[in-house]
């Protein structure tokens, strides 16, 4: 009988149910997943980031330069965390990423502005990405052309010029033109290794479990450690082999600019896929089996790209959001990878984003030795 | 370190699963060179006896030596020492039969490693195709190339659960010849089986049920010790016989063998006055030796009523 029969349909409808039941995990996921999405795409990601940390250095403590920076702030862009006094203080918040914008109000900007002769308003900011600077910058445009029309008033009312009493210059650092590229593709080094490492090794554990042959394993002489770092060490060189990979993309066919040391990415780079290769693992002996396995990466993996800064700007996000963002390995190293091959950072300056790293490092590579069970009891 | 009499010397060896005891305080002792059958009907508790002698498991309960180390204390260095060969095959099988040895031989850190790898091929003859996969051998070539990795490090004791399962008669007398010749270089093997052909063929045997220790010893001293008196009933239709025997006091087991029916029970005359009231003159009736399946039979008969 080569029909069709409901029944043998049914029997087979039932069984996935009775299968998806007891794999409670799975089902967990299937739950989580887009529970996850839907709260990380409704809440947490903003393509239109304000109160950027914003750092100002100004000469001028006359009541224009008080009000240009009041209007500044009412845009909603601007959160002033920082007053600089050197302009070498002023590239220093920038380059260490502690502001997002530094604007520089010249010492006769009162002056200037009663004469007629449109002071210059120098906004610096770190372009690295564009995402983040762009909207900000377009509200500085705004600004400009009605923020003194209180005061300008009556006999001062000549002074509002078509084109506004005040010149904004725009300088934007590290990425001057403003091109997406060399911001996602450093970024993307991050990405990429998250993705590969963290499932490759969360399916080696589970995989000798499944497969009996981890009964074996355990019945031989060999350590948990040296399963482990056994295991991590060939991941380790494929990590390194994507890293040289998407560099060489980023020179020849992106043309991103490499003004940091190369040396200095690949050492963090070895800190970075260590993370990755300790949270698979970790992973892996938690997982009962490789299908779980490989939701658990990517339950890792989606907050790893929508939460660290990769995709959307990270002080775009609510607080809570940032927080989690801070605990991924992935938004350290993106960080450290922009900030050496666009800024030019040295080891000094990406030192607070390196010990994230080793602290996570540190957690998953315990949690994954403990979990990982010498003998079967 | 002076070698010790028995290569497994255990007493009171307990492990319990949540509140369930799978193995309840078993003592046993293994001489050097002895082929020990370990004998028991499925879930008994024979691989979780040997996970503890290998120190997969620590025992919850017991104490003992496995080649003279602490079962609790000294599970590395007996790991050293022992080769396991696990029910299931659990070998790399998108590994060929060199590499899986060669990665064990590595594991157990073996001195000249490739020629220890190239002699155990041979030995058991699986050079010539020692690049095969070993995911595409058949059951006995599997089990060929899991004995040989177990013995790559020259172990003193060998625990093999199940090892002849799914293998076929040549492959597993073959088998059993190799047992043989290694039991004579004088290392010691704990096997199990449900072979009775393979149980006779053990020096020794202990037989487990419910997790309790039944019964040990040889051959003989297993089959003495069941008092079980046996009669063979041959000739044809035997249904009607073998219902009549069922239920008489005295009849224990009746069991249908092709052409001839195995009646047996541990009271001899409450039996022997059974089948003097069934007997026929259309059927031939014989005292018969009792074998070891039908004692094994009565065996675990009697411990389910005791245990369950």
């Amino acid at each position: 009988m080569r029909r069709f029969t409901f029944h043998r349909l049914w029997a087979i409808v039932l069984k996935e149910f009775i299968q998806m039941k007891r794999d409670r995990v799975t089902f967990a996921m299937m739950v989580g997943i887009p529970l996850m999405q839907l709260l990380l795409f409704g809440y947490a990601i903003n393509s239109d980031p304000k109160h950027l940390p914003t750092a100002i250095r100004s000469a001028d403590q006359g009541p224009f330069a008080r009000t240009l920076v009041a209007a500044l702030k009412t845009s909603g862009y601007f959160r002033l965390v920082r007053e600089a006094r050197t302009e070498a203080e002023a590239h220093d918040l920038l380059q260490l990423g502690e502001v997002q914008f530094v604007i520089n109000i010249p010492e006769d900007f009162s002056r200037r502005l009663l004469r007629g002769e449109r002071p210059t308003v120098l906004v610096e900011a770190d372009a690295t990405d564009p995402a983040a600077t762009g909207p900000a910058l377009a509200a500085v445009r705004a600004v400009a052309a009605g923020v003194f029309n209180r005061d300008l008033s009556g006999p001062l009312a000549r002074l509002r010029a078509k084109d506004g009493p005040v010149d904004f210059s725009i300088h934007a650092h590290y990425n001057p033109e403003n091109i997406t590229q060399y911001n996602v593709v450093p970024g993307l080094m991050g990405v990429v290794l998250t993705m590969t490492m963290v499932v490759i090794t969360a399916l080696a554990i589970t995989r000798e479990r499944e497969r009996g042959t981890m009964e074996n394993l355990l019945a031989t002489p060999v350590r948990p450690f040296e399963v482990m770092v056994g295991k991590i060490i060939p991941y380790i060189i494929v990590g390194y082999i994507q890293v040289t990979l998407i560099l060489l993309a980023a020179r020849f066919l992106f043309g991103v600019p490499m003004v940091g040391s190369l040396a200095l990415i690949y050492a963090v780079a070895l800190l970075f896929i260590a993370c990755n290769l300790a949270m698979g693992i970790t992973f892996s002996s938690l997982a009962k089996n490789q299908l779980q396995a490989v939701q658990m990466a990517f339950f890792f993996f989606l907050p790893s790209i929508l939460l660290t800064g990769f995709m959307f700007p990270f002080r775009g996000m609510p607080e809570w959001a940032q927080w989690i963002g801070s605990v991924l390995p992935n938004t350290h190293f993106l960080r450290i990878a922009r900030g050496v091959l666009l800024k030019g950072s040295g080891p000094a300056e990406i030192l607070p984003e390196v010990w994230p790293l080793v602290a996570f490092l540190v957690v998953a590579m315990t949690v994954g030795v403990k979990r990982y069970r010498q003998t079967l009891d | 370190m002076s070698a010790p009499e028995f290569a497994i010397d255990v007493t009171g060896v307990t492990k319990r699963f949540g509140g369930k005891t799978v193995v309840n305080a078993i003592d046993l002792q293994v001489r050097r060179g002895e082929i020990y059958g370990f004998l028991g009907p499925n879930g008994s508790g024979k691989t979780t006896f040997i996970r503890m002698l290998c120190g997969l498991l620590t025992p919850d309960g017991g104490t003992g030596t496995c080649l003279g180390y602490d079962v609790r204390a000294e599970q590395a260095a007996i790991k050293r020492h022992v080769g396991y060969m696990t029910q299931k095959f659990s070998y790399y099988e998108d590994l060929s039969i060199r590499e899986n040895l060669d990665f064990i031989a590595r594991i157990y850190d073996v001195p000249d490693r490739a020629a220890a790898v190239q002699h155990s091929l041979e030995r058991l003859g699986l050079a010539n195709r020692s690049h095969q996969l070993a995911g595409q051998l058949s059951g006995g070539w599997k089990q060929r190339l899991a004995l040989a990795a177990c013995l790559i490090h020259s172990p003193q004791l060998l625990l093999l659960d199940e090892p002849t399962a799914g293998v076929d008669p040549k492959a597993r007398r073959d088998f059993w010849d190799e047992i043989h010749q290694l039991a004579a270089d004088g290392l010691t093997v704990l096997i199990t089986t449900h072979y009775m052909d393979e149980a006779e063929r053990c020096h020794r045997l202990a037989y487990l049920a419910y997790g309790n220790l039944l019964t040990r010893g040889t051959v003989a001293d297993v089959v003495a010790s069941a008092k079980l008196t046996t009669w063979v009933v041959t000739g044809e239709n035997l249904r009607p016989v073998a219902e009549a025997l069922r239920g008489l006091a005295g009849v224990e087991q009746v069991v249908a063998f092709g052409t001839t029916l195995h009646v047996s029970g541990r009271d001899a005359a409450t039996l022997d006055a059974a089948v003097a009231a069934v007997r026929d003159a259309r059927h031939e009736w014989t005292k018969a030796r009792s074998g070891l399946e039908d004692v094994f039979i009565s065996l675990m008969d009697t411990a389910r009523d005791n245990f369950s």
